[in-house]
């Protein structure tokens, strides 16, 4: 019991952030850059690879990703080469630390593999990409729209989406 | 040994009135409202209910979670795009007569919600009685609808089509 209530006060309430040299050396030719900034960790990846990446992520007992708290979407704007990204926002319930992969995209190219195999919630995440941004997710089980009505049309997050709709 | 008894000795057995006037009385004095509580409206729109308000006061405190047993639905909230065919499904099981409220400015107009996923105004759905302003409306707002609304129906001919043949 005392033993226990130590460990409780050794818990110091700051975040932790994964070890990002293991990720370059694993993964070197789907990893393309690793950003760190105010205190986060961003991974730049490429799309070939990733779905090995972020299993490997998920999977590796010194990270243990089992938990992906959000899938985002990015459009850079209409004239921005590339125009698209996704980011994985992961996090670690056993390490108690985040990472950051973003996987950018070319307006003529916006696919990307589904992760719903590897964490179920990314169903339905995807499927929001896709209703905002009309980012295709391949093998994406139940591809439709989530949030707007099945028949609508246009993708409302996308830069040269009107305010108020087609 | 009731209130009949006393009310025997001041009023006569027999009054005489318009059908109209009975009917509509009867109807202003237990509107019933269908719950379609979409956003922050709907806490106004319970608080009306409570002891403080007490709607129960004018005959409209028993919402119906079935619209076939409602009067009027008072739509609180901003409504979807997603949502306006249900908002419409609702209103056409509701039996007739029937009234909207259209309740806040997300409701009747869009509110700040002037974008791609709101109705811009619930009047463009199913036809709406009274406008209630506000962001939302205080509870008095919404008393202050449903009185409105009593004295709508009080000018109501129920009769209209047959005094419509008459003349």
């Amino acid at each position: 019991m005392a033993e226990s209530i130590e460990q409780t006060q050794s818990v110091k309430h700051v975040p932790r952030y994964a070890d990002t040299d293991l990720i370059r050396a694993q993964f070197a030719n789907t990893v393309e850059e690793v950003i760190e900034a105010i205190g986060e960790v961003t991974v730049i990846a490429k799309r070939e690879g990733l779905v090995e990446f972020l299993t490997w992520l998920r999977d590796e007992p010194s990270l243990r990703f089992n938990y992906l708290s959000d899938i985002g979407g990015l459009d850079l704007g209409e004239f921005a080469e590339p125009r698209f990204a996704v980011a994985y926002q992961l996090y670690s319930i056993p390490h108690n630390h985040r990472l950051r992969v973003k996987v950018f995209l070319a307006e003529d190219d916006a696919t990307l593999p589904t992760m719903w195999h590897v964490w179920k919630t990314a169903n339905w995440l995807e499927r929001e990409i896709y209703d905002m941004f009309g980012i295709h997710f391949e093998g994406h089980p139940d591809l439709r729209r989530i949030l707007m009505p099945a028949d609508y049309e246009g993708y409302p997050l996308r830069k040269d989406f009107p305010l108020k709709g087609y | 040994m009731g209130l009949e008894t006393k009310l025997g000795d001041v009023l006569p057995e027999v009054i005489t009135t318009r059908l109209d006037a009975l009917v509509n009385w009867g109807r202003k004095s237990s509107i019933w409202p269908a719950t379609f509580g979409l956003a922050c409206c709907a806490i106004e729109m319970m608080a009306m209910t409570d002891a403080r308000n007490d709607v129960a006061r004018f005959g409209a405190e028993v919402f119906r979670a079935s619209p076939r047993q409602a009067d009027v639905m008072i739509v609180a909230g901003r409504v979807s795009i997603k949502m306006a065919p249900v908002l419409r499904r609702i209103y056409d099981q509701m039996p007739e007569p029937k009234w909207v409220i259209s309740m806040g400015v997300c409701a009747s107009a869009g509110g700040v919600f002037n974008n791609y996923a709101i109705v811009q105004g619930v009047d463009k759905v199913v036809p709406v009685d009274i406008f209630v302003p506000g962001c939302p409306p205080r509870p008095e707002g919404l008393i202050w609808a449903i009185m409105k609304l009593q004295e709508k129906i009080e000018r109501d001919k129920v009769f209209k089509e047959e005094q419509e043949k008459v003349a």
